[in-house]
């Protein structure tokens, strides 16, 4: 029930935004959290952003480490 | 291969940690996400025989009251409602109906993936009443929070919620003064504590003098969390360990918490399995009255007894390990469940039916 993914914000209109997330887009609401850019990472859950991170920290993330993984076995 | 290596050192680090507790060392989490990556990657097989896991409260669906359950069917039986909810409810068995059967006999009820996706089905349907079913801990009541704000903007007068949100450290607090448990241990919830903060855990690791480890949910995550908890009992310590820090900063998310406070007012609720517990509730606040649907609809919370036989609260409280009940696994089945636990695919029993191996 509290499972949240992270995902790259890549475009931001006014309280909405737009996620980049295994290859597909979504659109996301940006109402809880401050301040967020495009090319940050937002943390994901229930169709709004929680968490705002900068790409560097994403980058460190097991659970994004593990998606890259898989999808390059798949490939 | 990296996670490989993290998870090696993770296991030769437990055992030396658990070897310097001598004693056996009890640890609980209170996360249903948690819950799941612990079966599913089989963690309960790499602990030294002297560390265990037991699951606490922390599955939304599964702390719902049976009279709440029975009070959702009261609403979806209106003609003129349409009951919007998280996927995980619509199975979860009532006194003598579920959302799923509801349905079946010509309910409205549509599983939605966000609070905001409701709001926006009211505005499509305007002549149906949309209630959206609330359940959630702290995580999630911030977009319930904001989708009801998101509803008044639109100027909408068919949507309310039904205030179903919990509290996830009132019921850590009634869980360690019951005694009943002799733990050693919290594993904290990641996503609960991005909007609460790690700070939060600071009285239980003051107050009750026990280690508390915030952690994420990959297995290695998991396993280094379970290693700094056990490093604690053997240094008899007890401390707020923040290892989800990326996410998790130490005073939460407060954007998210003001949120939940502009709509929401703590209040009592009952738990499965725990009973009432002060302020553990998110109640509709006065001035957002007219988004309440338990008042809209005139349905109350009554109370309701378990279903027979069924476990289901015991082992909310850790004290009935999920194959420790008579139902599990032949009357009980994530096909045919009888209590909650069983239906939520973080409930401890339908983990443990899917992934567990029953002990010898």
């Amino acid at each position: 029930m509290c499972l949240a993914v992270p995902a790259k914000l890549v475009e931001i209109h006014d309280n909405e935004g737009v996620i980049e997330l295994g290859g597909s887009r979504k659109t996301v609401l940006l109402t809880l959290v401050t301040d967020p850019k495009v090319g940050q990472y937002v943390l994901l859950h229930a169709g709004y952003a929680i968490g705002v991170i900068e790409e560097a920290e994403a980058l460190e993330l097991a659970a994004l480490q593990r998606a890259v993984m898989e999808s390059e076995e798949a490939e | 291969m990296a996670t490989d290596l993290k998870i090696q050192n993770a296991r030769e680090a437990l055992k030396e940690w658990a070897g310097k507790a001598a004693r056996p060392v009890t640890l609980m989490e209170v996360c249903g996400t948690h819950t799941m990556a612990i079966y599913r990657h089989g963690i309960p097989s790499l602990l030294p025989p002297n560390v265990h896991l037991i699951s606490g409260p922390g599955c939304p669906v599964c702390v719902t009251s049976q009279g709440q359950v029975d009070q959702i069917m009261e609403l979806a039986r209106y003609p003129e409602v349409t009951i919007a909810t998280f996927g995980d409810m619509v199975r979860v068995p009532g006194t003598i109906s579920s959302l799923e059967a509801e349905r079946a006999r010509g309910a409205d009820v549509r599983i939605v993936y966000s609070p905001h996706d409701a709001v926006e089905l009211a505005e499509a349907i305007p002549a149906r009443q949309v209630v959206f079913i609330g359940i959630g801990f702290e995580t999630t009541q911030p977009t319930v929070a904001a989708a009801v704000a998101e509803a008044r903007r639109r100027e909408l007068r068919n949507f309310t919620v039904l205030s179903a949100g919990k509290l996830v450290p009132p019921a850590l607090t009634a869980l360690l003064d019951s005694g009943e448990l002799q733990l050693d241990g919290l594993l904290c919830p990641g996503h609960v504590s991005v909007i609460l903060g790690s700070d939060a855990y600071k009285p239980y690791a003051e107050r009750y003098h026990m280690p508390c480890v915030v952690a994420g949910f990959e297995p290695a995550e998991v396993l280094e969390a379970l290693v700094a908890l056990v490093r604690q009992c053997a240094e008899r310590r007890a401390e707020v360990e923040n290892l989800y820090g990326t996410w998790v900063r130490p005073e939460g998310n407060r954007r998210a918490r003001e949120m939940i406070e502009t709509v929401f007012v703590p209040g009592p609720a009952i738990w499965r399995g725990l009973g009432p517990i002060p302020q553990s509730g998110l109640h509709v606040r006065e001035g957002w009255s007219e988004y309440d649907a338990a008042r809209r609809f005139a349905v109350v919370e009554g109370e309701a007894p378990e279903p027979p036989g069924c476990k289901c609260g015991d082992v909310l409280r850790g004290r009935v390990r999920p194959y420790e009940c008579p139902l599990f696994g032949r009357i009980c089945s994530p096909e045919h469940p009888v209590g909650a636990c069983m239906v939520s695919t973080e409930g401890s029993c339908s983990a443990a039916y899917r992934y567990g191996r029953i002990p010898k």
